[in-house]
């Protein structure tokens, strides 16, 4: 991927970074910014490569050549200006990529809504992280496949938990989850139905989304039972 | 009718008291509590007594819009003080309220002129100022 044509909306954090990457990297860009102080200290050292203007006026984006580009990234602080960047690349000047900075997650939608994707939301990634690092109910999210509308959880199984001592076949998950692997000692195992669920193994869960608690309160003790099928008797 | 306003400075306060004046019910949304003066002072005693109704929010608030009435409108006005907000947020009760009238205020003349032809109804008061000052500088009449 050499050589390509990148347009930036945005000369904040973000795009004046992203300009210099890119431009070390050896494509040509030109990144936009609406704030003369802002353009006047990036053109300091970014020179040519910046251009001032609202890069939400058709003028502006055609003066930096919107035409040619391989790749149009909006990222100012604005969502609707990302936005509506991104649509009208996409749309009026038909640029193949492109790529939205979201601002406040809760716009994603606005943007699902109108095609616009990929999107990069900052507070996303860091929650994801947190996720991760901090798993609830000692879940952790694998895989999210949102527009396949799949995920992949990996939970470990605890002292105690409905599943814990149960064959594979005995743990009525409910309809769209599936358990794929199970890790013991260090190995993995796809289970067969008699496979039995030792209490410290690692499994694998492939489900649509919605089911994550349906699921962990099978492999992780809690007060309750599980709602989903028959009795579960314990201990 | 249901007719919701999106950002209530002059234009949108403006529309909004004439479509109460004309018994329409009347929703407003606009994230500045205090643009809720501008509509007492059009009609000359409250918004809320004179039986309007007033949404503390941005415009790309889902939970804003849908207190406001989204759901429901039959006609939907744009008109903050930004482009960008009244595109995005028309296409979002165009497109995902499907509300049957929607209409959003564009200051620039070329990105009205664009998104009316993807089919959004704009209306650009730039355009019609430029159109007005030519015909009063150089009109024939």
């Amino acid at each position: 991927m050499s050589g390509l044509y990148v347009i930036v909306a945005g000369a904040g954090k973000v795009g004046w970074n992203l300009t210099r990457e890119l431009i070390n990297k050896g494509h040509e860009v030109t990144v936009i910014d609406s704030d003369r102080r802002r353009y006047l200290s990036v053109e300091q050292e970014l020179e040519h490569s910046v251009q001032y203007g609202d890069a939400t006026e058709l003028w502006v984006l055609e003066r930096a050549g919107i035409q040619r580009a391989d790749l149009v990234v909006a990222v100012t602080g604005d969502d609707e200006d990302n936005l509506l960047i991104c649509q009208v690349a996409k749309e009026k000047y038909l640029c193949e990529r492109i790529i939205a900075r979201v601002n406040n997650p809760r716009n994603l939608v606005h943007f699902e809504l109108l095609g616009i994707e990929p999107v990069v939301s900052a507070t996303d990634l860091i929650l994801r992280l947190i996720e991760h690092e901090v798993p609830r109910y000692g879940m952790i999210h694998l895989l999210d496949l949102p527009q396949e509308r799949l995920e992949i959880i990996e939970m470990i199984v605890s002292e105690g938990a409905p599943a814990a001592g149960r064959r594979v076949a005995d743990v009525t998950l409910p309809d769209g989850a599936l358990v794929i692997s199970l890790l013991r000692d260090g190995r993995g195992y796809v289970p067969k139905g008699d496979t039995v669920v030792k209490a410290g193994d690692e499994v694998l869960v492939v489900l649509d989304p919605g089911l994550e608690e349906d699921i962990t309160r099978w492999f992780v003790k809690t007060d309750g039972l599980p709602v989903s099928g028959h009795d579960v008797a314990r201990g | 009718m249901f007719v919701l306003i999106v950002g209530s400075g002059r234009v949108g306060s403006s529309v909004a008291t004439t479509a109460l004046r004309a018994g329409h019910i009347a929703s407003v949304l606009d994230q500045d509590p205090l643009s809720h003066e501008r509509l007492d002072v059009e009609l000359g005693r409250s918004w809320e007594e004179s039986g309007g109704r007033f949404t503390i929010g941005t415009a790309l608030e889902m939970d804003a819009l849908m207190e406001a009435g989204i759901a429901e409108a039959d006609v939907f006005i744009a008109c903050t003080r930004g482009d960008n907000t009244n595109l995005v947020v028309s296409q979002v009760a165009q497109r995902r309220f499907g509300v049957p009238k929607v209409i959003a205020r564009v200051l620039d003349p070329r990105r009205a002129a664009w998104y009316a032809e993807q089919g959004v109804h704009t209306i650009c008061g730039t355009a019609i100022a430029i159109q007005q000052l030519e015909e009063a500088a150089f009109g024939s009449t």
